[in-house]
């Protein structure tokens, strides 16, 4: 009975082919708008999540100010706060002092503004860099503040292109400074700056010829132990405390950001996006479902004489409800997969279009098809039933 | 033994202001085996009979009895698996299934009854041969002269071996030389395979067919 329903849906899906398609169009936007939604969202989300790991996920930074841009007014940090925690935070595997400046960089006739990084060597270790070629800073030239510099490969392609600069000498305000080292790229952050548009040097040179001040701006420290971090966070905060001399009912007046914390919170915004556009699609999917029930509801009109016969030669109510049902099923399930199909164009395209990577997700599309299947049975129902109920005679009396 | 029996039936169509009374006290008692014709003018109401005799409609009162069963007290369900079981109809105009073949049009009962493939298919082979039309089975009905058509709904009622075979004015579209071929099918089926048939016609020389002849006269039988 159940194939005999499905032979008979299709046959009656195929002889009205273009208005089958134009009423199973609502499900094959609605499906695709949510499933391209997801999808994008997901790999937004992913990605976000990516850039941030590249940074180093076990990884903690220190900044004066409570809240984001309030910390002109409280104090920077010094070398005897770095100190502090090299020295009594266990379970560490590096801390990076850094204090950056703007600066305008010339090298041959080129010139070009980046932004100075003044740090030690465990910037390199904290923030995961390797070097592209040439080397670190010796202890001496972190020592004495020596005028070298390591290129980030933005800076080292505006001013010279494909040449080696490892060894040549570059302008910075008025000293020159040798360059001994160009870092590997990352590429863009998660904030959409461009984390390779840096030229690093030795902190003390920073502060002594470009700051003219011993003040740090930033600490970035590495964790060994990932389940490690939220104890090391207290442990740094009471040392800064107590450094800071912050008494007992005082708020912080500095924080100590957990990446792994700023992690959740950017995918979380990402992902409560995905799913309001995913809500947001997901209407127009009833929308169709309105559709199909309207052309059903037509069909059957049509159709009553054919009920009517079907009826007089012993059909039950239930196998007309079924035919009719199996129908508007058919139908969306048909839509469904033309949905799921046109959405996995659409997400590689728009994915490749935001940069973001394209994640095919089998729950989603699996749920999107079975949502798309229950619109079919759901508004299918009422048309399917008010063909079962028609009364024989006046359904073999219709014209 | 009666295999029919109408008990003092009326069927009033209509309510409320104007019920128009189509049956006004019907009494008709049908044996087994016999080929009755139903005669009289148009709306005197031998449609309503036939309907109310294929359990497509229900009596407003009265009794009517098949097989010594009171149809009236049965439910729509069961009054389906009467009319699928032992009951065949053939309409003026002979409502078949447009875009189906002929063979897929007699298959029809059968799928709804739950046979299997096989029985169906040699079923329906053996109705159409019956009625002469096993060359022309794949043949849609836009593809078939009325005779024939009338011929695959001759097929689709017997298909499943009914008691009774019940024809409203079925060579009512039909010119008078394929009217006599689906009486002469129809007296054989009587004859032959022993199907009782009740059949509404207009035509006296239809009636002659039958081997009892009713008159209807405004919802009445005529004595
Ligand atoms: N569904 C209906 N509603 C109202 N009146 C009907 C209906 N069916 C038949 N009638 C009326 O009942 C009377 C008998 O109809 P019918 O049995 O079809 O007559 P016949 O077949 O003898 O010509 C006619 O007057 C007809 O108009
Ligand atoms: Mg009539």
């Amino acid at each position: 009975m159940f194939w005999n329903s499905l032979v008979l849906a299709l046959n009656a899906i195929r002889r009205n082919l273009l208005r089958s398609f134009l009423t199973v169009l609502g499900i094959i936007i609605g499906v695709a708008a949510v499933i391209t939604m997801v999808t994008i969202g997901r790999g937004a989300t992913q990605s976000v999540s990516d850039q941030i790991s590249a940074m180093g996920t076990n990884q903690l930074i220190v900044r004066p100010g409570q809240r984001r841009g309030s910390g002109s007014n409280t104090p920077n940090f010094k070398q005897k706060d770095v100190d502090l925690i090299q020295n009594q935070v266990t379970g560490i595997a590096g801390v990076a002092p850094y204090s950056t400046v703007s600066a305008n960089v010339i090298a041959q006739a080129k010139n070009y503004t980046t932004l100075i990084t003044g740090t030690t060597n465990d910037f390199f270790t904290v923030g995961n860099w390797e070097l592209q070629s040439g080397r670190k800073f010796q202890y001496g030239e972190l020592k004495s503040g020596k005028a070298s510099c390591i290129l980030g490969t933005t800076v080292k392609n505006k001013l010279f292109a494909e040449q080696n600069p490892v060894g040549s000498r570059v302008r910075i305000k008025q000293f020159t400074c040798e360059v001994i080292g160009v870092l590997k790229p990352k590429g863009q952050s998660t904030w959409g700056t461009d984390q390779d548009d840096t030229v690093v040097m030795p902190l003390k040179t920073v502060h002594r010829r470009l700051l003219g001040s011993s003040d740090i701006a930033r600490i970035a420290v590495k964790v060994e132990d990932n389940n490690n971090i939220t104890n090391s966070q207290k442990k740094i905060t009471e040392l800064l405390r107590e450094s800071r001399r912050i008494s007992e009912n005082m708020e912080n007046d500095f924080r100590v950001l957990d990446m792994r914390q700023i992690i959740k919170t950017l995918t979380g915004t990402t992902r409560v996006l995905t799913m309001l556009l995913g809500a947001v699609a997901a209407v127009s999917l009833l929308v169709g479902g309105i559709g199909i029930m309207n052309i059903m509801l037509v069909s059957v009109t049509e159709r009553t004489k054919e009920i009517g016969i079907r009826l007089a030669i012993g059909a039950l109510e239930k196998h007309v409800l079924m035919q009719f049902l199996i129908e508007s099923v058919v139908l969306s399930s048909i839509g469904g997969i033309l949905g799921l199909i046109l959405a996995t164009g659409l997400s590689i395209f728009g994915a490749s279009l935001m940069g973001v990577p394209f994640l095919f997700d089998l729950r989603i599309n699996i749920v999107a098809f079975l949502f798309s299947a229950s619109i079919g049975i759901l508004f299918g129902f009422v048309p399917a039933r008010r063909a079962a109920q028609l009364n024989p005679i006046d359904a073999l009396r219709h014209e | 033994m009666p295999l029919i029996q109408f008990k003092n039936i009326t069927k009033t169509y209509g309510t409320g202001e104007n019920p128009f009374p189509a049956l006004k006290g019907l009494n008709l008692t049908i044996d087994e085996g016999e080929f009755l014709a139903l005669m009289g003018p148009s709306g005197s109401g031998k449609s309503t009979t036939m309907n109310i005799a294929a359990c497509l409609d229900t009596v407003t009162s009265g009794t009517y009895l098949f097989q010594n069963v009171a149809v009236d007290k049965l439910n729509t369900h069961q009054r389906t698996l009467l009319r699928r079981n032992f009951l065949g109809f053939i309409f003026q105009g002979f409502n078949l299934l447009p875009r189906s073949s002929a063979l897929e049009n007699v298959e029809l009962p059968l799928i709804y009854r739950g046979d299997n493939k096989q029985q169906r298919r040699s079923a329906a082979h053996q109705a159409l041969e019956k009625v002469g039309l096993s060359d022309w089975k794949d043949h849609n009905p836009n593809e078939l002269s009325g005779g024939q058509q009338q011929r695959v709904a001759i097929a689709r009622a017997i298909v499943t071996s009914p008691k009774i075979l019940l024809a409203d004015e079925p060579t009512g579209n039909l010119d008078s030389q394929t009217s006599l071929e689906i009486m002469s099918l129809l007296t054989s089926l009587n004859r032959d395979s022993g199907v009782t048939i009740i059949m509404v016609t207009h035509e006296k020389e239809m009636a002659g067919y039958a081997s009892r002849v009713v008159q209807f006269l405004d919802g009445q039988i005529r004595n």
